[in-house]
């Protein structure tokens, strides 16, 4: 169980974060050729969606999305089981630059489970990370390319992003994991 | 969810809301077998023990490769050159292998009801890979996730089973499994073949392949095995194949998009004609791939812990 505390970002700051992501990765990366999105299962694939969509809108070049599901990588399945989704990546992501987005960015084990997914899958010509929210507390050396808001937090919280696409709405709490 | 139970000895005791955790968590596992590398390390670590105390190809082969391709560690052990041949008991094999630490028996016995025994002896998993004339659950399950790959749905379809039913374990988890998740059952065969409780099961009866057939969904046929014949159940094997061998003729007194299954080993021109077996509607070899995906998620979630991981 967990306890509401006020939101720390609405719809309005999420969208603005998602186009100031997308447009620094077609800085980055000199357009949008060559690139494809993938978004890690839950929550970041809708951002994933949505960030193809702004490359298309300000470069006019249709970056694929797929969907990477990571339950069967992750280290922890003795003592808790994810439920297996699909993945579904629909082109081929050998040489090329793919994004990963995920909705937080925490103690790293879920990107790394994503890189092992991946490298399972074919060899891009690198893998760039994109997060909503980066709020701490790494236990691997993994950082991410794109951050849309730095939140601190303690290990006692628990960041909650809300997506219309899920939830209805757009918004970022950070709740208190009660005792 | 998580599955709450610790073995799969059939689908007769398992709920609705088991047998669509497990489909949908298969569904997931089939892509996996279209990757270039078919490895993931979720079960890194686990061993799985098969024993088969009668002949099998692909269900045997089915649950090796699941396992190897969940990183898990299998042995096999072939009763004809085990200490079985010097009378050693099913207890006492099992209590052996049992002290070798494994975490998962996988049963396949001619005596009904062996999984159970099994399992209630050990703590660890056990999961029936066919029992006599009882059950056979993992069949049951990816004939199942064939019919909702192919139809979109379970609930509502119409299945016809047809063959030997008395003596098909196939059949019996077939039964169990489709009617929980609301499909009507039919048995269709000779009444020699049919078992004598059939009408204290939920399905329909038919002893006449044209009306067992009529407006159904999906075709399930069965092995017509050639010793139950000498056994005087009928009388030649023309004989069957003329009053219930499915063939394109009979195709067209079921629905227009009707498919066809058939758990093998086939006896072409038995039961099945060569033209209905290498048809496009025959599921033959699309159940065998999805055999892999069910063994695969039965053995995620009867190894794996319960509840769902925070987001890390």
């Amino acid at each position: 169980m967990a306890t509401q505390t006020p939101q720390v970002m609405d719809a309005e700051e999420i969208r603005r974060a998602l186009t100031r992501i997308a447009h620094e990765i077609i800085e980055r990366n000199k357009g949008a050729e060559k690139l494809g999105i993938i978004g890690i299962r839950r929550k970041g694939v809708p951002l994933a969606k949505r960030l193809a969509k702004l490359l298309n809108e300000i470069e006019h070049v249709r970056v694929p999305v797929g969907i990477l599901d990571i339950g069967l990588y992750r280290d922890d399945i003795l003592t808790h089981q994810p439920t297996v989704g699909q993945t579904d990546i629909p082109f081929d992501i050998n040489d090329r630059t793919i994004i990963l987005v995920d909705e937080v960015i925490y103690t790293g084990r879920t990107v790394r489970c994503a890189l092992d997914a991946l490298m399972d899958i074919g060899r891009p010509a690198a893998i760039q990370l994109a997060v909503l929210i980066d709020r701490g507390h790494r236990e691997l050396p993994i950082r991410p390319d794109y951050v849309g808001k730095n939140i601190p937090t303690s290990r006692k919280e628990l960041v909650d992003v809300q997506l219309k696409e899920i939830e209805g709405e757009d918004k970022v709490y950070i709740r208190k994991l009660d005792e | 969810m998580a599955l709450k139970r610790k073995d799969i000895l059939g689908l007769e005791e398992i709920t609705r809301e088991e047998i669509e955790l497990i489909l949908q968590t298969a569904l997931s596992m089939k892509e996996i077998l279209s990757r270039p590398i078919k490895k993931v390390p979720a079960l890194r670590g686990r061993s799985i023990v098969t024993l088969f105390y009668e002949p099998s190809t692909r269900t045997r082969t089915s649950f090796e490769i699941a396992a190897k391709i969940m990183s898990a560690d299998t042995s096999s052990i072939a009763p004809s050159t085990s200490s079985v041949v010097k009378g050693e008991s099913l207890k006492d094999t099992i209590l052996t292998l049992r002290a070798m630490r494994p975490d998962v028996f996988v049963i396949r016995h001619q005596a009904s009801g062996a999984p159970h025994f099994v399992a209630s002896l050990i703590p660890e998993s056990v999961i029936n890979a066919g029992d006599g004339m009882h059950e056979h659950p993992t069949q049951g399950l990816l004939d199942m996730m064939t019919i909702l790959e192919k139809k979109g749905k379970l609930e509502g379809l119409t299945v016809a089973i047809v063959g030997d039913i008395l003596h098909s374990r196939v059949a019996r988890s077939n039964m169990w499994g489709l009617t929980k998740m609301g499909a009507k059952v039919r048995f269709v065969g000779p009444k020699t073949l049919i078992p004598p409780e059939a009408d204290r099961l939920p399905v329909e009866v038919y002893t006449n392949i044209e009306e067992g057939l009529k407006d159904v969904d999906v075709i399930n046929v069965l092995r017509i095995q050639l010793e139950r014949m000498k056994k005087g159940l009928f009388p030649s094997l023309r004989e069957y194949t003329h009053f219930f061998g499915i063939t394109k003729k009979r195709l067209k007194l079921a629905k227009d998009d009707v498919i066809v299954l058939h758990p093998g080993p086939m006896n072409r021109g038995v039961e099945i004609m060569p033209d209905v077996a290498d048809c496009e509607i025959s599921m033959v070899t699309t159940q065998v791939t999805n055999g892999v995906a069910v063994r695969m998620a039965l053995l995620y979630l009867l190894l794996g812990g319960t509840g769902d991981a925070l987001a890390s």
